[in-house]
């Protein structure tokens, strides 16, 4: 259900940059979804058609999302993997000591407007 | 033909997190709460892990050291924000509305709520404020509630494989609570396994196992608070 809220958050984001733009009608919207980042695109799409109907400026704007893989940098070799494959350890060097460095996060990428 | 269908479509690139403007409402409530020396501490975990009882036992433990209020984040009801106030533990309701967790907006309402109660039935705001977020494991993980410190209550029946399963969670939290230990004879719960599992997301998490209801470890809880304070206070 968190989608609902995240669905508010790239609304109000939405709203900011068409004002920045002096845009009068938003087409579409490109989100871009980290791969781990538990946004699921299906049901960000429903609370998509549910919420933007509200919202006179995008209330028939298409959402377009993206994954982005995740990816993990090994500390100790600096080699980057992908842990939804790997895990946590690194499989060029062996070590645990690896962290996160791309895709938990969800980024509104750009919107198409008039 | 409209006026709008006359204007070109352009690509305005945005770039900007989704979670950008509750980050920064999140910062700007954290040094809010340093400015006015009140700690916030948010309290996460699954519904009927047991955020309420084991608050109401460490909260009579951290009794004359430090004034506490709490608020209670709910989707409905006010039966948590009750028993709190039952115990003569300030303490406010909030009501999300359907949604699944708490914004650092909505956390900040509920401390302005929570410590203007206080200081109408007190006479002084609260040092520490603690909200009990709504019972779930993934989505209040992705809000930052403007939080100083994050804490998550995980109790033996849901199992020692939760921190492999809701990574997020156990990434963002300070202290993890593992309550309901008088019954741990009965699961399969293995402590390896799961705290492995918990250093492997957080190699800083602190992991406390207590009782609720015998008060096992709940002054290992109330020191861990004490020490954050303490902490925070001097920085």
């Amino acid at each position: 259900m968190h989608e609902l809220g995240i669905v508010f958050y790239i609304i109000d984001g939405v709203k900011a940059a068409a004002q920045d733009n002096n845009v009068s009608r938003v087409e579409a919207v490109t989100v871009e979804l980290g791969e781990v980042s538990g946004v699921v695109p299906d049901l960000l799409q429903d609370a998509w058609n549910w919420a933007i109907k509200r919202e006179p400026i995008m209330d028939e704007a298409t959402l377009f999302t993206e994954v982005q893989p995740a990816l993990n940098q090994c500390d100790d070799c600096k080699e980057t993997f992908s842990p939804t494959k790997f895990g946590k350890t690194c499989p060029a060097c062996g070590s645990p000591n690896t962290h996160l460095i791309q895709g938990s996060g969800a980024i509104i990428k750009n919107i198409a407007a008039r | 033909m409209t006026e709008a269908d006359e204007k070109k479509v352009r690509i305005i690139e945005v770039k900007e997190s989704v979670f950008a403007a509750n980050d920064e409402a999140a910062d700007k409530l954290r040094s809010r709460l340093k400015e006015e020396g009140t700690f916030l501490m948010n309290v996460m975990g699954s519904p009927g892990a047991g955020k309420t009882s084991t608050l109401l036992k460490t909260i009579a433990e951290l009794k004359g050291d430090i004034s506490v209020g709490v608020m209670e984040a709910d989707i409905d009801s006010d039966v948590d924000a009750r028993d709190m106030l039952d115990a003569g533990i300030p303490s406010i309701q909030i009501h999300t509305g359907g949604m699944c967790h708490l914004d650092a907006g909505m956390t900040e309402t509920g401390v302005n709520e929570l410590q203007a109660y206080a200081q109408e039935e007190t006479g002084a705001p609260v040092d520490l404020a603690i909200l009990e977020n709504v019972g779930n494991l993934v989505c209040p993980a992705e809000f930052d509630t403007g939080a100083n410190a994050n804490v998550e209550i995980l109790s033996v029946p849901e199992g020692d494989d939760k921190p492999y399963k809701y990574p997020l969670m156990f990434e963002t939290t300070d202290v993890v609570l593992v309550n309901k230990i008088d019954v741990m004879e009965h699961f399969d719960f293995d402590k390896k396994y799961f705290e492995d599992g918990v250093y492997l997301r957080n190699p800083e998490a602190t992991i406390i196992y207590l009782s609720a209801k015998t008060g096992e470890g709940i002054d290992a809880f109330a020191s861990w608070i004490k020490d954050q304070i303490s902490v925070y206070d001097l920085a």
